[in-house]
């Protein structure tokens, strides 16, 4: 058994513990020493993650691999930006309480989990933990109606999720005989094997996964959370914990279910469907910004599922370019989105971002970056994301799911560019209060990011590349 | 790279953007950053234009394949690199680029008074777009150009636009955006089946028949927006209308352009087989834009609507020249589109001069300013009877070489075609005498001044190339003859192989 694979997710989890001891025993507000701390942590857990070995350990449950490790980076930047996102916020909303990088921390854990899972019972653990600390994240401002609404909400329809994955993995085991993903390859690679069983588990599993990345049709939830939960903790929903629902979605239909490829690459290719068009259509309407920005990654969502849809190592590495591009664009955005704030009080309309070309050149000028970005026009990040996840679809032959995912994304660049409309064509609206630097350094590197990327981006394909071959071997 | 040792093509795509980076870094009240920032996008644009006139120097006229080609790795995994390169069809396309663009930043001088520093970064980012889409020698990389156009015209027309520029921003951005993004999907298509996106391999790749219908569609959905052809034209006169005058220039003079150099880079020589069998479909949408907008444009009350329609009219000629597949057509089509390119360029700039001082595009409120305006009248005629064709102008010869072309497919589509001749005369005399002559009546027009210094700095370099084109024509059509005839030369070999192939199946 080669405990020391997992080494980084026990050192975060006990830095964690550490953290909360510390904020519990010191007695004065401890909320930005504590966040700190936290940040501290997460780049001391990159750091072991990058000298780590590979392999697999705790008797196959766990799974150290390029794809593992991509994923995981991915995540704990994720997570260094949600914090420093928060920073201001919490300030300022009576938020300043330590537990809040914990909690962001111990979802970071679970991510971890979740990303190098190669057992069920593993990737139900790693789920688990993650949502946990979400909700009670997202309930965080407990005083607040909108956000225990939200917390609640979420739990109920996560337990919900839950209960599905359980009895998708049940059912997997009862007709398959084993909660490994190598195991389980190896019984459904011979057909006779392939029982209804196995498929309606398959479809289980498929469903609550779905539900965590929030695709069409278990998306019910999300801009309900996203609208009522703080800001700062919207925008970390709305990126690391998708990254690695993602890439756990991919490792488990490709890994141990990759033999029935057939069975559900048109399960996803409908979801796929569905949640690039709602969430082209539906975010078209909506005059809050959060609310927009979820039904903008259910939209994201479908096209990562194009990737995933594909079902080939082209396809995953699609997914994986595109997550990339998601993360800085996203953290970006809601640095901006978070900062939206009038006379002392949070503003998040998007009426209320009128003439911001004029009062706020700087964030206009980096939001409207972020926003062609997500519409996928070029040379932005969002384009060659998008790009990648294409080339997959047509590479399978998928031209339809290709032709719906061109069309929907003709349709919510009319969304996008109409908040850009709204910065730069309408009348000034009275000037937001001045960014704190915190969400300008945030923003600032995003914008960069998402406008750079487009030169040196082979050194992320290659290791998108490689983290692909690691799952498709 | 270059003879020189240094990619002069990469330098005059981006040194636009070392502009916009000393434009940004300019600190101060507002009304020194607006002067800073208008010099140095006019010094920008002026060296850009400098550096440009090496291409036309050492570019080599008997040589039809592509010169000044650059190579850098780019995304190896997809078989991607950043290639550039001009021939013969596209180095006029990038001088005609950095010509207009020192002209717009000249024109908007004075007429634009407000976030001078945005506008002019817009039009440094928008000129890197264009210059980079006509060198871009790799498919995606050409895209990329070809889209990140939308960015800047979007926020030049809906920031600096007229009263109704939101909704003529936001169709422009949409139509072109469908268009675009069904031809990504035929890049990712032919990159499936080809395994790269060079042009050069691509152009040089057969692809299956039934495939290149499809690809061609494809390709046809975003060039018929860009040029723009009969029925998806609607967006031009909308953007027109409500885009400041440099807008206009540019989306007139450059942008157009773009859809109809698609065709002949992409369409004709990739999908050889496709284009003949569309052929018959191109002829009537253009036949349908020659004639009918050009009866559009004779009921128009809105100077820059009406001039708006005449480019719809020309360009159905250009893109009637470029599917006749022979050398007289195709050159043709590309002269007058060069020479639309100057023309309307200066048309607009005419409507921009009197805007300035009126504030109204009304034809009906114009009329007489031949008295006052005498040098004005001039130009104003001198472009007016580019426009319309008249021989010794830059319109005449692309005109002719496009029926003479036509008349050998078939002598209804160049009477039909030669139609759009006749209307042209029309509208742009009838244009050309409201507002010129008769009495002058107004009180405002009474007073109104000729053409400043500036203005005629901006139209003494149309003014004569206008001229030159129309006298000399010889000296631009040498740039792409060898150009031409190698692509026509292709297109038939491509068909006789499939004849070919026929012949033996049978």
């Amino acid at each position: 058994m080669n405990w020391t694979l997992a080494l980084p997710e026990i050192v975060l989890a006990i830095l964690g513990m550490a953290i909360l001891v510390f904020g519990v025993l010191r007695k004065q507000d401890s909320f930005h020493l504590c966040s700190m701390l936290s940040i501290g942590a997460l780049i001391a857990t990159a750091a072991l993650l990058l000298s780590g070995g590979s392999g697999t350990g705790f008797h196959g449950q766990f799974s150290a691999d390029p794809f593992a490790l991509f994923v995981k980076l991915l995540v704990l930047a994720a997570s260094v930006l949600g914090i420093i996102v928060s920073l201001d916020y919490n300030e300022h909303e009576n938020l300043r309480r330590f537990e809040f990088p914990v909690l962001i921390l111990y979802a970071t854990v679970g991510m971890m989990v979740m990303v190098s899972a190669t057992n069920l019972m593993t990737l139900y653990l790693g789920v688990e933990l993650n949502s946990l600390a979400i909700y009670v994240l997202a309930a965080f401002a407990r005083d607040n109606l909108r956000s225990s609404e939200a917390g609640l909400k979420y739990f109920v329809l996560g337990a919900l999720a839950s209960g599905i994955l359980l009895y998708g993995i049940s059912l997997v085991y009862g007709f398959s005989g084993t909660m490994d993903f190598a195991d389980i390859a190896k019984v459904l690679a011979n057909p006779a094997n392939v029982s209804a069983g196995v498929v309606v588990g398959v479809v289980f599993i498929a469903s609550a996964l779905a539900f965590k990345v929030s695709a069409v049709p278990f998306h019910m939830w999300t801009p309900d959370v996203y609208e009522g939960a703080p800001s700062p903790v919207t925008a970390f929903m709305a990126s690391a914990p998708k990254v690695a629902a993602m890439a756990l979605f991919a490792r488990v239909m490709y890994a141990p279910f990759g033999h029935l490829l057939g069975q559900w690459q048109n399960v996803l290719i409908l979801i796929s469907i569905g949640s690039m068009v709602l969430g082209a259509f539906a975010a078209m309407g909506q005059g809050n910004i959060k609310r927009l920005m979820a039904y903008s990654s259910i939209g994201h969502m479908g096209y990562l599922l194009v990737g995933l849809a594909a079902g080939s190592q082209i396809g995953l590495r699609g997914i994986l370019i595109y997550l990339v591009s998601y993360v800085f664009t996203n953290a970006g955005m809601f640095a901006c989105i978070v900062g939206m704030r009038r006379n002392g009080q949070s503003v998040e309309r998007i009426a209320d971002l009128g003439g911001l070309g004029k009062t706020s050149p700087g964030m206009a000028a980096a939001m409207t970056i972020f926003l062609f970005s997500m519409a996928g026009i070029p040379p932005f990040a969002g384009f060659i994301g998008k790009y990648f996840v294409f080339i997959a679809a047509v590479n399978s032959g998928l031209w339809t799911l290709a032709l719906i995912g061109m069309a929907a994304s003709a349709v919510s660049a009319f969304y996008y560019i109409r908040i850009i409309k709204v910065m730069y064509f309408d009348a000034p609206a009275p000037s937001l209060d001045a960014r704190p630097g915190s969400l300008s350094v945030v923003a600032g590197f995003g914008a960069i990011f998402t406008t750079v990327f487009f030169i040196f981006p082979a050194p992320v394909v290659a290791a998108a590349d490689a983290a692909a071959k690691a799952i498709f071997g | 790279m270059t003879a020189f040792g240094f990619p002069l093509l990469s330098l005059l795509t981006f040194l636009p953007l070392v502009g916009v980076a000393i434009i940004l870094s300019v600190r101060g009240d507002e009304k020194a950053v607006a002067s800073n920032a208008r010099w140095t996008a006019l010094w920008t644009t002026i060296v850009v234009f400098a550096l440009s006139l090496v291409l036309w120097a050492k570019f080599d006229r008997s040589n039809g394949g592509f010169q000044f080609t650059e190579t850098v790795a780019w995304m190896p995994q997809v078989g991607l690199t950043y290639k550039m390169g001009v021939d013969g069809i596209s180095v006029l396309f990038v001088l005609l680029s950095t010509t207009l663009t020192p002209l717009c930043i000249l024109a908007s001088w004075e007429s634009i008074q407000t976030r001078v520093r945005d506008y002019m970064i817009a039009f440094l980012v928008l000129e890197t777009m264009m210059i980079g889409s006509f060198c871009a020698l790799d498919f995606l990389v050409f895209y990329m150009f070809f889209e990140g156009v939308l960015i800047p015209m979007y926020l030049i027309i809906g920031i600096w636009g007229g009263p109704r520029r939101v909704y003529s921003a936001f169709k422009f951005f949409l139509y072109t955006l469908a268009g675009s993004l069904l031809m990504l999907l035929a890049i990712l298509a032919m990159w499936n089946f080809a395994g790269t996106t060079d042009i050069a391999t691509l152009m040089h790749t057969t692809f299956p028949k039934s495939m290149q219908m499809w690809l061609f569609l494809a390709f046809l959905a975003s060039f018929a927006v860009k040029v723009p052809m009969f029925p998806v034209h609607t967006w031009l006169p909308d953007a027109h209308v409500e885009a400041p005058t440099a807008g206009s220039v540019i989306l007139a003079g450059v942008l157009l352009k773009m859809g109809a150099y698609g065709f002949l880079r992409f369409s004709i020589p990739m999908l050889p087989l496709a284009s003949a069998d569309f052929a018959p479909v191109i002829f009537a949408l253009s036949v349908v834009a020659v004639i009918y907008t050009s009866l559009v444009a004779l009921a128009q009350t809105d100077m820059k609507k009406l001039i708006a329609y005449s480019s719809v009219a020309h360009m159905g000629v250009v893109t009637i020249g470029i599917f006749t597949f022979n050398a007289q057509g195709m050159g043709g089509a590309i002269f007058q589109m060069l020479s639309h390119g100057v023309v309307s360029g200066a048309l607009f700039l005419c409507v921009g001069v009197v805007y300035d001082r009126i504030h109204t595009r009304e034809i009906a409120r114009y009329g007489g300013l031949a008295n006052r305006m005498p040098a004005y009248a001039l130009a104003f005629m001198l472009f007016t009877m580019a426009s319309v064709g008249l021989p010794g102008t830059a319109g005449f010869a692309g005109e002719i070489l496009v029926l003479i072309g036509s008349f050998k497919v078939s002598i209804w589509l160049a009477i039909f075609g030669g139609m759009g001749m006749i209307l042209g005369a029309c509208y742009m005399l009838y244009l050309y005498r409201r507002v010129m002559f008769g009495k002058l009546t107004r009180a405002d027009l009474m007073s109104i001044l000729d053409l400043s210094p500036r203005e005629i700095m901006t139209f003494a370099p149309l003014v004569v190339l206008t001229i030159w084109m129309g006298v000399y024509p010889s000296s631009f059509t040498s740039f792409f003859d060898a150009t031409v005839n190698s692509l026509v030369e292709h297109h038939q070999a491509a068909l006789a192989a499939t004849t070919k192939l026929a012949g033996v199946a049978h």
